[in-house]
């Protein structure tokens, strides 16, 4: 059975492509280096529109009114511009609500677009610019430490990172955070309160990497300006020990936080990057495999949720679950000594 | 027609769900169409593998194990199409999906309470989810609805509206916001156009839309008169679109098209085909209940001799959806069904946790107990929002009471994939709380899907393998509808067996009995209610009949309709227990 990996990797070759989700501009160049924070394409759109109906305003016919209208479509106007006027001694005119460009006219009526918005596509992590992908955005590479997490919100920044965690089942507190930490990542374990997402905020953090959250805090974390990376889910989780020891072994390191919303059909995850410096450039990592004894695998729900364990074999047909229900499951050996019957569909392969 | 002119191919059946891909093998053993084997690989639509085929070729092969026969070529990994003489390959191939995002969808129609409300019907027959509507009463500025539009970023719009003949200049200010709105989105974005409006305007609709809309479909007016709906042809339409928007969003789904020949149906609307042809085949009068609740969403068929009411719920389905079922439900309505004693936060972090891990097993008591409980809210939801749709002589005056029904057939992994038989069937009769006497089948393969788009190719095919057994007998569920007080006596039962041998059984109000009857048996049941109480024969009416057995025989349901469970948690929690208990556990 095919299982999907949960890349927590000290060294690896990170490719990941950048698009916009409407066509753009690209900015990057191939083989240029960016920053995790740097503008690698941009586009823009309009989000708001004016529909003006000159044949009504005027109440005039429509014929009449195409025929009174000053300007065409792709034309820029300010506010206040003559859009339409009827002419002769006694000139009834229609002017633009706001500024804008006029991208449709006929039936009558004018379509302006006001206020377009501007979307900026971020490098993501700091690496080179593989491949250009026309009119979209670009294909990144890096050489670094990986770890994945599996919820974010939407932020990304860079900055020194330091650990404020000592136990896997660490809860981090508001208590915790002091001035020393103002502008550096931190790496804590379980936040259950609001004060201590405020006090990060005020300390102008630059992330904040948490092995789990309350989930009453879900609103509240998309809300902060910093981004917020969780590793292993909702509730009271101790951080894994794969990521407690790759994160905590590279404390005071510059790394990224890509805290992005998990899209599980694009592929895109939240993900912290470690750049490291290599003399041969490592392999890329597979993003799937076929189960198999001998495998490290993270256990993806009670009881063991979060526990890392290898494969000791995988059990014919299906099998008893302590819940009472039958499925494909192996047995797995967990960092305790314990060996438990865990069901294939709770596993992912660490690597 | 004589068995032997029937074409007698074989069929291999694929299903693409939001957490498992089925292939499963229908073929001709002894001149009738048979289930032969079912071959399940988990869904791979989603990252890391972003292909369906990969899932589709695992569960191949998962069905070739099962068969001992070879499905897929050595070279080319490709299906054998078809069957070879040494006995490799299948004849036809047919699929149904119901993996992908939810369809975010804007519905627009002139009367909040006609047209607009028969373009929800329609939206809700396949996996859509409304982002918006666009109605006569809406007060929002053509430009202001302009810009909600492109905010809502809709993969679909159904436009209906005006009765056939009617007024037009309502629908064409309509079809211009929304040609607007269409033509200043970014052309990848463009959302496909289904419009089921006033014919008259067709033309006018095709002119104005089509050059801006991803696809743009027509079909007939769900509303061709004030007082007659018909959802149907639109919903055919619909389903061809929800197909093409899964090639477009979904890679591997077009390399199935090729393989089918172009029979992919959306799964939902493969099952209502099928509800429709069994309640017509055994010209159910009463009905025909389907109930579907897996990963994907709820799906609720009823058919009523061919009259089809169809209701897709993405929003109640287990999987990625989950974190946001709280917007459709209050926790507590949740927290009623709880087996254990398990808290409020203890749900909610379950909710968002299962999300991320949709095709996960739960392991635990505990989660077992938790997904039981969210599994029988989500359907309940289903079943009083389908209930309210069913044709107006089987509504009932008391809106969560259900209409009596000929036949319960459920499916889904929610269903399919319980402990044990007993907990599936208890699941069904807290959630739907039928009414009446009727057998209730399992679907335990899930392939009620399967067989509607199998129908497409081969009329005969689900006839003859739903009468070979493919779905399992559960029983024949008694409910008994009463106005008593706990513990009072509310029915007297006894089964006589072929062999003239007898069960007798006396049941109370709140209580849940069973009368064993094997599958494939019958027997005489004799009901004799005390007072008013209505047995499924009437307020007080005594009377016997001949029932079907099933792997839980016959299943005497007294604990009241609707079903009201006690407000003190343990209390409630001991009651779960001892019907769980009296259905097998």
């Amino acid at each position: 059975m095919l299982a999907p990996a949960y890349h927590v990797l000290p060294l690896a070759a990170i490719v990941r492509e950048r698009t916009l989700p409407i066509a753009g501009r690209v900015l990057a160049h191939p083989n240029q280096r960016v920053n995790a924070a740097d503008v690698v394409a941009e586009a823009s759109f309009s989000r708001e529109h004016a529909l003006i109906n000159v044949a009504r305003m005027l109440n005039i016919s429509v014929r009449e009114a195409d025929r009174f209208i000053k300007v065409k479509q792709g034309s820029e106007v300010v506010q206040g511009a003559l859009l339409a006027d009827t002419g002769g001694l006694f000139a009834r005119t229609v002017r633009a609500p706001r500024a804008g460009r006029v991208i449709a006219v006929g039936g009558g009526q004018i379509l302006m677009e006001a206020g377009s918005a501007r979307i900026e596509l971020r490098a993501g992590l700091p690496g080179v610019v593989s491949r250009i992908i026309p009119e979209r955005g670009v294909e990144i590479r890096a050489v670094g430490a990986l770890a994945q997490g599996v919820w974010g919100n939407g932020r990304i920044d860079s900055g020194l990172m330091t650990s404020l965690i000592e136990k896997q089942d660490d809860v981090l507190n508001a208590e915790r955070l002091d001035m020393s930490m103002r502008s550096l990542v931190i790496l804590g374990g379980h936040v259950r309160d609001a004060d201590t997402l405020r006090a990060a905020m005020d300390l102008t953090v630059r992330g904040l990497i948490l092995s789990s959250l309350h989930s009453s805090l879900i609103q509240m974390a998309r809300q902060m300006k910093y981004p917020i990376l969780v590793l292993d889910g909702f509730g009271a989780m101790p951080m894994n020990s794969a990521v407690f020891k790759l994160l905590t072994t590279n404390a005071k390191r510059e790394i990224t936080v890509n805290a992005e919303r998990f899209d599980r059909y694009e592929g895109v995850r939240p993900e912290v990057y470690i750049p490291l410096p290599v003399s041969t450039e490592p392999d890329e990592p597979q993003d799937f495999y076929y189960l198999a004894a001998g495998q490290t695998v993270r256990m993806r729900r009670p009881p063991y949720a979060g526990a890392i364990g290898i494969i000791e074999s995988l059990r014919p047909g299906l099998s008893l679950l302590p819940s009472g229900l039958r499925a494909p499951a192996a047995d797995v050996k967990i960092e305790s000594g314990e060996t438990a019957i865990v069901p294939l569909a709770n596993l992912e392969i660490v690597g | 027609m004589p068995t032997s002119l029937i074409q007698t191919e074989s069929i291999l059946a694929i299903d693409i769900g939001a957490a498992t891909t089925r292939a499963v093998l229908f073929d001709v053993v002894e001149g009738q169409y048979r289930f032969i084997a079912i071959g399940q690989a988990p869904t791979t639509a989603e990252a890391p593998y972003k292909h369906v085929g990969i899932g589709v070729r695992e569960a191949i092969r998962s069905l070739q194990a099962v068969l001992g026969v070879t499905l897929l070529g050595s070279q080319d990994d490709n299906l054998i199409v078809p069957s070879q003489p040494d006995g490799s390959g299948v004849d036809a191939v047919v699929a149904t999906i119901s993996a992908g995002p939810t369809m975010r969808t804007v519905v627009a129609g002139l009367l909040p309470d006609v047209s607009l409300q028969s373009a929800r019907r329609l939206a809700e027959s396949t996996y859509t989810q409304i982002v918006d509507t666009l109605s006569l009463a809406d007060r929002r500025k053509p430009d202001q609805q302009l810009d909600d539009i492109i905010r809502a970023r809709p993969d679909l719009i159904l436009l209906a509206g005006g009765v056939d003949g009617g007024a037009s200049r309502s629908i064409m200010k309509m079809l211009e916001t929304i040609g607007l709105a269409c033509y200043v989105t970014p052309e990848e974005k463009r959302p496909m156009i289904l419009y089921a409006g006033n014919q008259q305007l067709a033309s006018n609709a095709q002119e104005t839309l089509s050059q801006h809309a991803a696809v743009f479909a027509t079909s007939p007016n769900v509303r061709p008169s004030l007082e007659v709906e018909d959802v149907e042809p639109a919903s055919a339409e619909l389903a061809d679109l929800t197909v093409k928007l899964r090639k477009r969003q979904l890679k591997g789904v077009d390399e199935l098209y090729l393989w089918t020949g172009g029979t992919i149906l959306p799964t939902a609307y493969a099952q209502g085909r099928m509800t429709r042809f069994l309640s017509q085949l055994y010209e159910s009068r009463r009905g025909l209940l389907h109930v579907n609740l897996g990963a994907s969403g709820a799906t609720i068929a009823a058919g009523f001799n061919g009259d089809l009411t169809l209701g897709v719920y993405p929003q109640f389905g287990l999987g990625e959806n989950l974190n946001a079922l709280l917007q459709h439900t209050e926790i507590e309505q949740i927290m009623r069904w709880m087996s254990l004693d398990i808290s409020a936060n203890t749900l909610r972090e379950y909710l968002f946790q299962k999300s991320l891990y949709p095709v996960s097993v739960p392991a635990t008591l505990e989660e077992h107990a938790i997904l039981q409980a969210i599994a029988r809210q989500a359907l309940y939801l289903a079943m009083r929002a389908t209930q309210r749709r069913f044709p107006a002589r089987m509504r009932m005056a008391q809106a969560d009471r259900m209409p009596k029904l000929d036949l319960i057939l459920a499916g889904g992994g929610a269903i399919a994939d319980s402990a044990s038989l007993g907990q599936s069937l208890l699941l069904l009769l807290d959630a739907v709380q039928p009414e009446g006497i009727a057998p209730i089948m399992f679907d335990q393969n899930n392939i009620m899907g399967s067989l509607g788009a199998a129908a497409a190719r081969n009329n005969f095919l689900p006839q003859q393998v739903v009468e070979a057994g493919a779905f399992l007998g559960a029983g024949t569920i008694v409910s008994v509808v009463a106005s008593a007080a706990i513990g009072d006596r509310v029915v007297r039962a006894k089964l006589t067996y072929e062999d003239g041998s007898e069960t007798r059984a006396e049941v109370k109000f709140g209580g849940l009995e069973t009368l064993p009857l094997p599958n494939g048996k019958t027997a005489r049941l004799t009901l004799a209610p005390f007072g008013r109480a209505d047995a499924g024969l009437g307020a007080g009416r005594s009377g016997s009949l001949t029932v079907t057995g099933g792997a839980l025989g016959v299943i005497i349901d007294a604990r009241g309709r609707p079903l009201n469970l006690p407000a003190d948690p343990v209390r409630r929690r001991e009651l779960i227990k001892r019907w769980s208990y009296a259905v097998g556990g």
